[in-house]
């Protein structure tokens, strides 16, 4: 028996998602004051950022499997909208026709999946089912049809092929918010692998196929980023790859859950590394994207072929840029550093290979991003740019915030992962309060 | 800090570190030839054929890394040829891997 049906059930994971969603809402409503002040028909450009917003915090807050359902409908169609919304570039309208599309073959599956569990245990609250979970045949299809189908709307290899199609093109601030819906659904693969079947399932063979969609996302991500001359499909190109170290994490972390003395020696490391990285990720990957958009703001046009030498008139831009590239890459002292270093110690002691090439994974990100600003912003001012001016103040302030998160991150990474990475590691782990929170009991 | 299994971190001081080698190398930079002004030395000479306008002189990025592209050229051919662009591919892929994972979970994920 469930005490209510329809509940938001709040723990430490999901608070550090709205923290993650709050942070970039906020830089990226600052920067498209000015980003999009000459676009036609604000209002509902607004009205729909909005909806983006609610539907990350309702797939991140939401207790019940249907509700993760509605919400993940109401952030794909705000997106599509969104991204689709500057009707005046031909590319747009693709780009939010992708999106559209996959976001709604995605949320079908996950209703049928969602239709299989309710069918067999009359329940869709997300604690009770666990409470319940039988972990069936029919169970065992309800879960690859639910990982898979977040897996593709977080851009995970080899279902990734939308993302660069649809962040390229979206304005520059939906993009940093897209990237941030596509981390709502790794949370919510996440919070079915633990929450939903943790306890039932076989979780060497579930966090072996979490780390294979990782590495695949990290080296294909990485490698197909390098060859780009577009700005914003370098950077999707990258968001696929940082989402690798993120499914390597937590997936080692799953792969040993069931055996204590992996889980304290190395896998609550692993998967702390992993989390951390996704606050990380939303930050310097949001930062990056807000650059690419103030490049495009003043240049016109995404192509780092006609860029050059605009480190000359956009100072701060270049400043932002390289904090960063910096992170991403895994530059000490910057945050990106902090995470990554998490995984590649834990991750060695689960499997040295996988380690390693998460390793020549970052070498690569800096010898990509080292092009990127490299063929943006040094070299001679060119003579088609001399009139180019550093961007508005209110996109500079966007940036500012992100950047200054990254800072203080950089900083105090111990302050960050003592308070809010290793709760939500823990609620992640530890199912039964998550169950007990829901069914009644005290945990 | 932070700690892992194996070890820890300590960005700051890590940037005291930073901080003290750069004011050394600031130190040894400074003790360098001080009669030595910028535009001293003569331009460059590039076998003798016309000096370049600066915007020419500016690598761009399709030439960067090129060496990288053409020693990868067996991974990146079929790579970048799976990237259609075209929607029902991406579709197909979402089934495939769909079908083969709930395959390994029906067949090897037993409990």
């Amino acid at each position: 028996m469930v005490p209510v049906r329809i509940i938001l059930e709040v723990d430490a994971m999901s608070v550090f998602m709205a923290i993650i969603t709050a942070t970039v809402s906020l830089a990226v409503a600052i920067y498209s004051l000015a980003f999009m002040k000459g676009e036609t028909g604000q209002s509902r450009f607004y009205t729909l950022f909005l909806l983006l917003v609610a539907g990350m915090f309702g797939m991140e807050l939401t207790g019940d499997l249907f509700n993760l359902f509605v919400f993940l409908e109401i952030a794909s169609i705000a997106g599509a909208a969104l991204t689709a919304f500057r009707t005046k570039f031909t590319d747009t309208a693709e780009g939010g026709l992708k999106y559209i599309v996959i976001s709604t073959v995605a949320a079908l599956i996950i209703l049928f999946a969602i239709g299989i569990l309710y069918a067999q245990y009359n329940l869709i609250n997300i604690g009770a089912l666990a409470n319940v979970m039988q972990y069936t045949m029919l169970d065992k299809i309800a879960l690859a049809l639910l990982a898979i189908a977040f897996a593709m709307k977080l851009g995970a290899i080899p279902l990734h092929m939308w993302v660069p199609d649809t962040y390229a093109v979206a304005p520059a601030g939906i993009s940093a918010m897209l990237v941030v819906s596509s981390q709502a659904c790794m949370y919510a693969l996440y919070r079915v692998c633990f929450t939903l079947f943790g306890i039932t399932l076989n979780m060497y063979t579930v966090g072996w196929l979490v780390i294979i969609l990782g590495m695949l996302s990290m080296f294909v991500g990485v490698t197909m980023a390098i060859p780009q001359t577009d700005i914003k499909r370098l950077m999707a190109y990258h968001a696929i790859s940082q989402s690798g170290y993120m499914l390597l994490g937590v997936g080692v972390g799953l792969a040993v859950l069931g055996n204590p003395e992996a889980l304290a020696t190395y896998g609550r490391a692993a998967m702390s590394g992993g989390i951390f990285h996704i606050i990380n990720h939303a930050m310097y990957k949001g930062l990056l994207f807000l650059t690419a958009g103030a490049l495009f703001y003043r240049v016109g046009h995404r192509d780092l072929n006609r860029m050059g030498g605009l480190g000359h008139k956009m100072k701060l831009t270049s400043i932002f840029f390289i904090i960063g590239a910096l992170s991403i890459s895994g530059i000490p002292p910057f945050n990106g550093f902090a995470s990554k270093f998490m995984i590649y110690e834990s991750v060695y002691q689960f499997n040295p290979i996988l380690s390693v090439i998460a390793m020549l994974v970052s070498l690569i990100t800096l010898a990509s991003f080292t092009k990127a600003f490299q063929s943006a912003f040094t070299g001679p001012q060119l003579p088609e740019y001399k009139d180019v001016k550093e961007a508005p103040r209110a996109m500079l302030i966007g940036m500012g915030i992100l950047a200054a998160v990254i800072i203080f991150f950089s900083i105090f990474p111990g302050l960050i992962v003592h308070h809010i990475v290793d709760p939500a590691t823990n609620a992640l782990v530890n199912q039964a309060a998550y169950v007990n929170g829901i069914m009644g009991v005290a945990p | 800090m932070i700690e892992s299994p194996s070890g820890f971190w300590g960005p700051v001081a890590w940037i005291i570190v930073a901080v003290v080698a750069s004011l050394v190398g600031y130190y040894i930079w400074s003790r360098g030839e001080k009669a030595h002004k910028k535009g001293m030395q003569s331009e460059e000479f590039l076998m003798a054929n016309p000096r370049l306008t600066e915007e020419k002189v500016h690598v761009r990025a399709h030439n960067i890394y090129w060496g990288f592209f053409e020693g990868l050229k067996k991974y990146y051919d079929p790579t970048v040829r799976a990237h259609t662009g075209i929607i029902n591919d991406y579709i197909i892929w979402f089934v495939a891997l769909t079908a083969i994972t709930a395959i390994i979970l029906l067949i090897v994920g037993v409990r």
